[in-house]
C-alpha cells in the first residue's frame, strides 16, 4: 500500500492545519499538491510568473516543508508557480532555500526542469513530431518561436525519476495534476488504474468531499484501486461526492488522457466504506503505442489599455449599444487618420456591462437595467500606442452625444486619470502534443543539497 | 415550457483547459433527469453558444442524474475575444434557456 497525503488543491489556496496534522500522524510516503494550472489565463504562462503572493506561497510552503520533516517522507510539488515554466521553479527553489535556511533543516532537493526551447519545438513541428488535440489553434513554426514560454507538461515517469534521486523536496515544473500522486504508487506496483484514477479524485484536495475548502485528504492505493479520506471535521466523501468529481473541469468524465496512455473510470465502483470514506476500484489504465507529453506556450497578443465610463441616465442606458458601436466607428476612423495607422495595428471594443458584457451577441436575457458599465477596451501593437489610441477614445467616452442634435452629455468616469494600461497580452498559442522517445527527452532534473 | 435552471438543482460551467468548456447540469433526482435528457436537445444547446452541434460531446449520467455538455470554447481561454477567464458564466445561459418539460 501507498498512502499519499494532499494538502489542498493548489499551494497558495491554504490547507487546514489540524487536519495536516492528522495526515502527518497517519504516516504518509508521500505528501504532493499542484503549484498551477492554465486556468488563470494566458498571461502567467506568458510571462512566467506565479498568480499567488510570494508570502503566501511561503507560510503554506514552510507549514509542509515542516510537516515533510515531521512524516519523514518526500514532498512533491507539481507545476511550481502556476505555470510551472524554468523561471517560476527558480522562484520555488528561492522561497525553498529560503526556509530550508530558517527552519535550520538540511534538505535535498531535486529540480524537475518542463520549459522548452521555442526553437526546439519549432523543429519538431517541422519533423511531425508535434501533433495537434482536438479544437487545437493552426499552428506554424514562426508562431511557435513567437512563444514567450512553452512547457512540456511531465507525467509519472518523469517524476519518478526525480524521486529516485532520494530528493526530500521534488519542485516539479509543469506537469499533468495527476502525476505528481499516482508516481510513486505506480512505482510501488499499485494498481495502474486506480493510482491515475485516485490522483484524479485527489488533485484538487478535498473538492471531491464536503467541506471541500479545507483542503486536506489522504489516498490509500493499493493492488485493486484505492480509498479516499478527507481529514478535515465536517468534511465527508460519499460515493456521489467521488464520482461527480470526475465531471470538474474534465470535458470528458470517463476517459482522462496522461503522457503514455488513459484512464478509462467508465466501470468503476464506488462504495462507501464509512461515514467518510469511500473505496473505489474497476478503475482501467490503457497503455498508449507512443509516448507523448503535451505542450503549452503562450504568446504576445498586443498591448491593452482599459477606460471605463458608467451611463446612468435612461435615454443612454436604452441606446447604450447603439452609443458604443457609434463611438467604436468614429474613434477608429480618428486613430486612422490621426495617427497615420490601419486597422492590422489596433483594435477597439466597448463591452457593456450590466448588458451583454457575458455574453455578447449570444445574450438571451434583455432587461433594461439602472446603469450599464462601458469598458473600453484598446489592443494595439506597441505599449505607446495603446496608450495614445486610448486617449483619442476618452474625449468619445466622455461626452458622445447618440444624435448631433442632442446637449452634448457627460458620463461618469471612474478615475482620474482614466486610462489603465494593462501592459502586454498573451494568448494560449498550443494545443498540441509532442511526441517523445524517451520520456526524459523534454526535460532535465538536477539535485541540490541545501543547509 | 420551463427555464432549465428552475428544474435543475445546479448548472455549473468551467475551463476544461484552455479550449474548452464544460458543462455540467445537476438534475437531483432520477424524475427531473429524465425530464432533461428529454426535454434538451443537443441541438438546441449548440444554437445557444453557436457552435457546431457534431463538436458538443454530450454525456447523459444516471448513476449522477447529470447531463453533461462540452463544447470548444466560443473563444480561446484569455483571447482578447474572451469575456470570461474561468469560463463560469457561461452555465446561466444554458440555466436561463427553456426547456420543453
Amino acid at each position: 500500500m501507498v498512502r499519499v497525503l494532499i494538502p489542498s488543491g493548489a499551494l497558495g489556496l491554504n490547507y487546514d492545519q489540524e487536519a495536516l496534522r492528522r495526515g502527518i500522524a497517519a504516516k504518509p510516503d508521500i505528501i504532493a499538491i499542484d503549484g498551477g494550472s492554465t486556468d488563470s489565463g494566458p498571461s502567467y504562462l506568458g510571462r512566467g510568473v506565479s498568480k499567488y503572493a510570494r508570502s503566501s506561497t511561503k507560510i503554506e510552503w514552510a507549514g509542509l516543508m515542516q510537516a515533510r520533516a515531521e512524516a519523514n517522507c518526500p514532498l512533491v510539488i507539481g507545476t511550481a508557480g502556476t505555470c510551472g515554466t524554468d523561471s517560476a521553479v527558480d522562484w520555488m527553489l528561492d522561497i525553498t532555500r529560503e526556509i530550508a535556511a530558517e527552519q535550520t533543516h538540511p534538505v535535498k532537493i531535486a529540480v524537475l526542469r518542463s520549459s522548452q526551447q521555442p526553437a526546439e519545438i519549432a523543429a519538431a513541428f517541422e519533423e511531425n513530431r508535434v501533433t495537434p488535440l482536438p479544437n487545437a489553434p493552426d499552428i506554424d513554426a514562426g508562431l511557435i518561436n513567437n512563444c514567450t514560454n512553452i512547457v512540456a507538461l511531465a507525467g509519472a515517469e518523469q517524476i519518478t525519476e526525480a524521486l529516485n534521486t532520494g530528493g526530500d523536496i521534488i519542485i516539479a515544473g509543469r506537469t499533468t495534476d495527476t502525476a505528481i500522486i499516482a508516481a510513486l504508487p505506480l512505482q510501488k506496483g499499485c494498481h495502474p488504474g486506480g493510482a491515475w484514477h485516485g490522483a484524479k479524485i485527489g488533485e484538487c484536495g478535498a473538492l471531491c468531499a464536503t467541506n471541500p475548502q479545507s483542503g486536506v485528504i489522504l489516498i490509500d492505493f493499493d493492488a485493486e484501486g484505492f480509498t479516499v479520506t478527507p481529514l478535515a471535521d465536517g468534511a465527508h466523501a460519499s460515493p456521489h461526492t467521488v464520482s461527480a468529481h470526475m465531471l470538474y473541469e474534465n470535458a470528458d468524465p470517463f476517459i482522462l488522457h496522461e503522457p503514455g496512455g488513459y484512464l478509462d473510470v467508465t466501470n468503476a465502483q464506488y462504495k462507501s466504506v464509512d461515514d467518510t470514506s469511500v473505496r473505489v476500484s474497476g478503475s482501467m489504465w490503457v497503455p498508449s503505442d507512443q509516448y507523448s507529453v503535451k505542450l503549452e506556450g503562450a504568446r504576445g497578443a498586443g498591448f491593452q489599455t482599459v477606460i471605463m465610463a458608467l451611463l446612468r441616465d435612461n435615454h443612454y442606458v436604452a441606446n447604450a449599444r447603439a452609443w458604443a458601436d457609434d463611438i467604436v466607428e468614429k474613434c477608429c476612423a480618428k486613430a486612422r487618420d490621426r495617427l497615420k495607422i490601419t486597422s492590422d495595428d489596433f483594435a477597439i471594443e466597448i463591452r457593456l456591462m450590466g448588458q451583454s458584457a457575458s455574453f455578447g451577441t449570444l445574450e438571451t436575457n434583455h432587461i433594461t437595467p439602472a446603469e450599464i458599465g462601458a469598458v473600453g477596451l484598446v489592443t494595439a501593437k506597441s505599449e505607446s500606442l495603446s496608450h495614445e489610441i486610448a486617449k483619442l477614445l476618452n474625449p468619445y467616452m466622455l461626452h458622445h452625444p447618440l444624435t448631433i442634435e442632442e446637449e452634448v452629455p457627460t458620463f461618469a468616469f471612474l478615475f482620474s486619470p482614466a486610462e489603465m494600461p494593462r501592459g502586454e497580452i498573451y494568448e494560449f498559442a498550443l494545443n498540441h502534443v509532442l511526441h517523445l522517445e524517451n520520456p526524459m527527452d523534454a526535460f532535465t532534473l538536477e539535485v541540490h543539497d541545501v543547509g | 415550457m420551463a427555464k432549465l435552471g428552475t428544474v435543475a438543482q445546479k448548472v455549473r460551467s468551467k475551463n476544461a483547459g484552455p479550449f474548452w468548456l464544460t458543462i455540467d447540469i445537476f438534475c437531483g433526482s432520477s424524475d427531473v433527469y429524465t425530464k432533461i435528457v428529454d426535454g434538451l436537445s443537443t441541438v438546441q444547446v449548440a444554437r445557444l453558444f453557436d457552435a457546431e452541434p457534431q463538436l458538443i460531446k454530450r454525456f447523459d449520467i444516471p448513476e449522477l442524474n447529470v447531463v453533461k455538455f462540452s463544447l470548444p470554447r466560443p473563444e480561446t481561454q484569455g483571447a482578447a475575444a474572451d469575456r470570461d477567464i474561468h469560463g463560469a458564466s457561461w452555465a446561466a445561459l444554458l440555466a436561463e434557456t427553456e426547456i420543453g418539460i
